[in-house]
């Protein structure tokens, strides 16, 4: 989504003064186009996060709508606190941009990994979380959002992948996207990820299981009333994420279900390995979270059984 | 307006410090003539729209009730305003916050001023302005990594209208800043990360409104190392660690009241 965010971006700035990108020295071969285009509104801030996000709360009390941008842990992690009393304590329209969900890095390692950012992240009341589930709707996404008096966090995966079949783009902010209607089991997904639960879901269909496949892109504010509506029809619901159990979409769903008392079980699947220093690409890193679109089949098919 | 002396600031600490029961006090006495020397003279604040003012971060945000006590006596703040220091509710806690008259940035959090402060500087040139920022850390603030994050972007900038301001009072919590983590020599470390650096007694007003008042160099941030005595005013604060926190008792309260008064 690396291309599509300096597309969109480039797009807004050429019509807002006010838009400025500033990176911590990452984005080699990717963010050129806006530095050409807008040299003075490029800032390499170097390697230097917390200072990156103090220096674009001085630039948003100005006026000025400031996106941060680095890989997710070195942009929402490292720099929490700065959020946390910079753009978040002063109201101001910082737009931090993390990425890489998940295990988009999956080679670089641990540290490299996105695998709890949106579960620290939600714990700041005012700060929009947005994680698109491809490239049309990052693009949707961003489009909707850039202007919102507060602060946001994007959420961005690495690469271009295929879009989400029955997506289409669709964005709406404090709403769900369901993208395949099926029976009552209700798969729910955060992120890139999504592609392998609707992947799941057709599977299954072939199988004689019948799945409906809902989107959650604006996590916060979350899409309260939607998920009332699905849950309270579903048996079973199924969440899908590249992030740890604490603080992610299952504990969104958890907290809706559980505040409503609906009848409807809900299977986390989350990030549960621990960190053991193995290395592999995301698709391995996947699967041996069971995470992966085989995977989610068989999990889904014991419930049943 | 313009009725601003050191030692209407001291009393007023004092005063609101005593009916708060609170500490903090040797870190508000030794910025009193830095925060003279900035309202008084430096800071272009008023008849100006909120965007154009030059902009002041106290980066030290647990010395706010100096700040406090100064904007009441620029007619900032009401007398009711500081009368309502630490009460519940109030806007006035122990560290600034933004929703305070007068004060654009919340601190408290040690180390992320200056950052604030590089990117207000930055927006100006942005936006061709000639205001300018003034950041007030510590040397104990010093020991945070984030400062000199700030401070090397600010030189590679060329950020001329950023003026740090070091009260170098020479102490911290737990002891002496040269014992606890040393942060000298401050003005060669400024000098060596590409700054204006000058040192200056950070008790004489007048040499304080000379460094800050025109930037020394239009394509170098500036800092003032302000030599301060911790407490200063108050014989039996001046120095002794313990008025990082404690509070006054009565007997105490008097006699700080009379020492000021006497000054």
């Amino acid at each position: 989504m690396r291309r599509v965010f300096v597309e969109t971006i480039m797009e807004i700035a050429e019509r807002d003064q006010r838009v400025l990108l500033l990176t911590g020295d990452l984005g080699f071969m990717a963010l050129e186009p806006f530095a050409d285009r807008f040299p003075s509104r490029f800032v390499n801030v170097g390697v230097a996060e917390q200072n990156m996000v103090g220096v674009a709360t001085g630039l948003a009390e100005a006026g000025f709508i400031p996106f941060v941008y680095s890989i997710a842990p070195f942009a929402a992690l490292r720099p929490f606190e700065f959020i946390r009393n910079g753009p978040v304590l002063h109201h101001l329209p910082v737009r931090v941009v993390g990425i890489g969900t998940g295990f988009d890095y999956g080679h670089a390692g641990a540290t490299h990994h996105a695998i709890e950012d949106i579960g620290v992240l939600r714990t700041q009341a005012g700060l929009s979380i947005i994680v698109p589930a491809d490239s049309h709707q990052a693009r949707t996404s961003i489009l909707a959002t850039w202007d919102l008096p507060g602060p946001v966090y994007y959420s961005l995966g690495k690469s271009d992948l295929a879009p989400v079949p029955g997506l289409e783009g669709r964005f709406q902010l404090g709403r769900a996207q369901t993208v395949r209607k099926g029976g009552d089991t209700t798969i729910i997904a955060m992120g890139a990820i999504a592609l392998e639960a609707v992947a799941a879901a057709e599977i299954l269909a072939l199988a004689g299981t019948s799945c409906s496949v809902v989107v959650v892109s604006s996590v916060v504010p979350p899409p309260i009333e939607d998920l009332e509506e699905i849950l309270s029809m579903s048996a079973l619901a199924v969440t899908v994420e590249a992030h740890v159990p604490a603080g992610g979409l299952g504990s969104l769903v958890c907290e809706v279900v559980a505040r409503c008392a609906f009848r409807c079980k809900v299977v986390t699947c989350a990030v549960r390995r621990g960190r053991d220093g193995q290395s592999g690409p995301n698709e391995w890193h996947l699967r041996r979270n069971e995470l992966d679109r085989d995977s989610l089949v068989r999990t889904i098919q014991e419930q049943w059984r | 307006m313009g009725s601003l002396d050191a030692r209407a600031v001291r009393r007023l600490v004092l005063e609101q410090s005593w009916q708060a029961r609170v500490g903090h006090i040797g870190s508000c006495l030794s910025i009193v003539e830095i925060l003279v020397a900035l309202y008084e003279n430096v800071l272009s604040l008023s008849n100006v729209s909120r965007g154009e003012r030059d902009r002041f971060i106290l980066s030290k945000g647990h010395a706010a009730l100096a700040l406090y006590a100064t904007l009441h006596l620029k007619g900032l703040l009401t007398r009711g305003d500081i009368d309502s220091f630490l009460a519940p509710g109030s806007n006035l806690g122990v560290h600034p916050e933004r929703c305070v008259p007068g004060i654009d940035f919340s601190t408290g959090s040690l180390g992320h001023g200056l950052s604030m402060g590089a990117g207000a500087a930055l927006a100006a040139r942005l936006q061709s302005s000639t205001r300018r920022v003034f950041v007030l850390i510590s040397d104990g603030e010093c020991n945070e990594g984030s400062v000199w994050e700030a401070a090397m972007f600010a030189a590679h900038r060329k950020l001329g209208n950023l003026v740090a301001i070091v009260d170098a009072n020479g102490q911290q919590a737990f002891g002496r800043t040269r014992d606890v983590l040393d942060t000298e020599p401050l003005a060669e470390r400024w000098t060596a990360f590409g700054w204006h650096a000058v040192e200056v007694d950070g008790h004489n007003v007048r040499a304080l409104t000379d460094a800050l008042r025109r930037p020394a160099d239009s394509e170098k941030p500036t800092v003032a190392i302000a030599r301060t005595v911790f407490g200063k005013g108050v014989s039996f604060m001046e120095g002794q660690i313990p008025w990082h926190y404690l509070p006054m008792d009565a007997d105490q309260y008097q006699r700080a009241l009379q020492e000021v008064a006497q000054s």
